[in-house]
């Protein structure tokens, strides 16, 4: 209604019609390599920007704390309390306080990776130039959900062997008669649903904010150029919204590493757990 | 008969609606997880209230509540896309 009203007829709709954004924003045209497996469109070349990123600031932070033990320089500069923060973070907030010291040393790189993956590439979705997160696809997220769903059976079948999966999915303390009802509702809850709901809830907080994102500016760029007289102030006020929508997707990039690194490590911790 | 005639042109213009039914099952799904995620703040907020020193460990536990009911409203985000004829 209010977009009719500022201007834009759908039946005359001309040069400067409103056009929402849709499900098409996730599939931007290819710039190279068409029809092959590889083919890279812009969301494809973010990734890869994201990972060769995170590859140059990880080999910079090893070898800053390689050079600090090896020369005995104890105090740390900028950079290296910047690396060591964030690696403890992950070390001693999530691993270690989930699974104890020995196992969460143990899982700590695939955690460290999965975080600072899933960080950088949701970081991407407000960065200007780039403007859409690598794990709005559903590609990534499934590899990451993927690594979470072995290593938590990994760490099940090394810790308990076959017992692993009779304790997943004939739990102690129920009667006989119950397994069931129990035994689907729980393979179902722990190997099918643990790794499809990591992976879509990524894949759906990026996708539902990059659109309410690209939806506020767009409404922006509508009202301040091609409507009507005092429908313009609207663009002030979508300009706002998007402008503090943007400072919650910040925020959303940040917990939804943090929620997935730490259902990973909870997942790990269940299956390590000793049925009491 | 006339009126008759009219009264049920009436009402098969009036049955006929129209727009997204995937907007219309989001807002159904998000429901659910709206007042579930309420709950466990609202839970979280009393414990830290009850016992500070454990505000670190329940603010944890806040976040894994989160993830879980919030998981729900996004599937019901996704199934428009994934039923899409």
């Amino acid at each position: 209604m209010l977009l009719l009203t500022a201007g834009f007829n759908p039946f005359t709709a001309g040069e400067g019609d409103f056009e929402p954004p849709t499900i098409g924003e996730f599939y931007p045209e290819v710039i190279a390599f068409e029809g092959t497996p590889f083919a890279l469109n812009r969301i494809m070349l973010i990734r890869l920007l994201v990972t060769t990123l995170l590859i140059v600031l990880f080999t910079l932070w090893a070898n800053r704390f390689r050079k600090s033990t090896a020369t005995g320089q104890f105090v740390p500069g900028r950079f290296q309390m910047f690396g060591e923060i964030s690696l403890n973070f992950v070390r001693k907030s999530i691993a270690h306080e989930q699974l104890g010291e020995k196992d969460g040393d143990r899982f700590l790189p695939l955690l460290t990776t999965i975080f600072f993956i899933v960080l950088g590439m949701n970081i991407t979705g407000i960065v200007p130039g780039l403007n859409i997160a690598g794990t709005s696809v559903i590609g990534l997220p499934i590899i990451l959900a993927g690594a979470a769903y072995v290593t938590f059976i990994y760490a099940g079948v090394k810790a308990h062997g076959v017992m692993f999966f009779k304790n997943a999915l004939f739990p102690a303390g129920v009667p006989k008669a119950f397994y069931v009802l129990v035994t689907p509702i729980e393979f179902l809850s722990t190997f099918i649903l643990r790794p499809v709901t990591l992976a879509l809830r990524l894949m759906m907080n990026m996708i539902a904010g990059h659109l309410l994102l690209v939806l506020c500016f767009t409404a922006t760029h509508f009202f301040v150029l091609y409507a009507d007289g005092a429908f313009k102030a609207f663009g002030l006020l979508t300009f706002t919204f998007g402008f503090v929508f943007t400072l919650f997707e910040i925020l959303v990039a940040f917990l939804q590493a943090y929620v997935f690194t730490l259902l990973t490590t909870v997942y790990i911790q269940l299956s390590l757990a000793d049925e009491h | 008969m006339q009126i008759i005639q009219l009264a049920a042109e009436t009402v098969t213009q009036v049955s006929q609606v129209t727009g997204n039914l995937g907007v219309l099952g989001y807002g159904l799904a998000a429901i659910g997880p709206g007042i579930g995620v309420g709950l466990v703040v609202s839970k979280t907020i009393e414990s830290i209230a009850r016992q500070p020193e454990l505000a670190a460990r329940l603010q944890v536990t806040m976040w894994l509540g989160i993830a879980f009911t919030e998981a729900l409203a996004l599937i019901g985000l996704a199934t428009p896309f994934i039923f899409a004829a």
